[in-house]
């Protein structure tokens, strides 16, 4: 009789904690985490993406843009929605992540709004996204694009 | 104070008072109180709308009379609420399991505009196949929004093209088209499903 355990949803988690590698920022000291992306039906829809975005240094960043050679305009928008229950979506203003914090790029909040869409975005393929800083500096990060009905980074 | 209760009316007395005030606090003050008067959607009875389902058929209220029902509105354009909810959507449904199939389950867009038949039906066809896409004129989706007293405004983007906001709730009926509950936008799982199962065991005492 063995008393070796085997838990289920290790191999599992390990293999998506491998799918999304954290990008480094050099000297920014800010790290992009479990970035993802919906597949798109053609390219007349926005996409949209979602991810983490940490701040590792000692100094206060702020995210003022994006780019990618997918869409023309990539935005940061963010959705609403008020005690009636109605949602709605404006672009974001700039945001601040002091040390040590991070912000949620999620559903239903903050997200990285991909308008005019260059190609279609379709599931297992990635893009590039680039975050612009206050400071200048840049941040690279490869969004992996899911299904239509991903739920998050690991659906 | 549970002790004195018990001598004055007995443990049954207690049990029952308390399940009454369970079930009442659940309804007008806890998570299942309805919306204020006026915000709250008619019955289905009451309603009258004409749309096309996202395989040609003719619909409205009355269609869905005879099972439970979840409706929401959105369009699809919309890139983060609605396939959100869509996928959240889904998510209760796969919950369910085989009762899923004893529900209707509508997305009706506020942008039939761009929301033609085709464009629902592309688009339903990849989430849950429970879920079915309603569209039509302006005007009946006007008068659908106006009968499940939900809003929807256009608002013009940056280049050049618009966005709706919209109310992302998740409207329950049971099968005699009464309202049981709504799902507020994002409401968890273990809120959302419970609240599911509630509008198809009404559905049931209904039956019996």
């Amino acid at each position: 009789m063995t008393k070796l355990t085997y838990i289920n949803g290790l191999p599992l988690v390990l293999l998506l904690s491998g799918m999304s590698t954290p990008a480094f920022a050099g000297s920014e000291d800010v790290v992009v985490e479990n970035a993802w992306s919906r597949a798109s039906i053609g390219i007349n829809r926005p996409g949209a993406a979602y991810m983490t975005v940490r701040n590792t240094g000692e100094d206060t960043i702020t995210l003022t843009g994006l780019t990618t050679p997918l869409a023309v305009m990539p935005q940061i928008h963010e959705t609403k929605t008020n005690a009636d229950g109605v949602s709605s979506m404006a672009p974001a203003d700039e945001i601040t992540i002091e040390p040590g914090q991070s912000v949620a790029l999620e559903p239903g909040g903050l997200h990285a709004m991909l308008m005019k869409l260059q190609n279609p975005m379709i599931e297992g393929e990635t893009f590039p996204l680039t975050l612009t800083f206050s400071d200048g500096g840049e941040v690279t990060v490869e969004v992996p694009i899911l299904g239509i009905a991903a739920r998050g980074p690991e659906s | 104070m549970q002790r004195r209760h018990v001598v004055q009316y007995g443990a049954a007395g207690v049990g029952a008072v308390a399940l009454m005030l369970g079930v009442g606090w659940w309804r007008v003050d806890g998570p299942g109180a309805p919306k204020p008067a006026g915000k709250r959607p008619l019955r289905l009875s009451a309603m009258d709308f004409r749309l096309t389902d996202h395989e040609g058929n003719e619909v409205g209220p009355e269609t869905l009379i005879g099972r439970p029902t979840m409706v929401f509105f959105g369009f699809t354009y919309c890139p983060d609420v609605c396939p959100t909810t869509l996928s959240d959507i889904s998510g209760w449904l796969e919950d369910l399991g085989d009762e899923a199939a004893r529900m209707n389950v509508v997305f009706i867009t506020v942008d039939p505009e761009r929301d033609t038949v085709e464009a629902m039906a592309e688009y339903v066809g990849y989430f849950h196949p429970a879920i079915r896409g309603w569209t039509g004129p302006a005007n009946q989706v006007a008068r659908a929004a106006e009968g499940f007293r939900a809003s929807y405004e256009r608002v013009p983007t940056e280049g050049g093209d618009y966005t709706m906001n919209h109310t992302a709730s998740v409207f329950l009926f049971d099968a005699k088209g009464e309202l049981v509950t709504m799902i507020d936008y994002h409401e968890p799982r273990e809120f959302a499903v419970p609240k599911i199962r509630r509008a198809l065991s009404e559905d049931v005492e209904g039956a019996t």
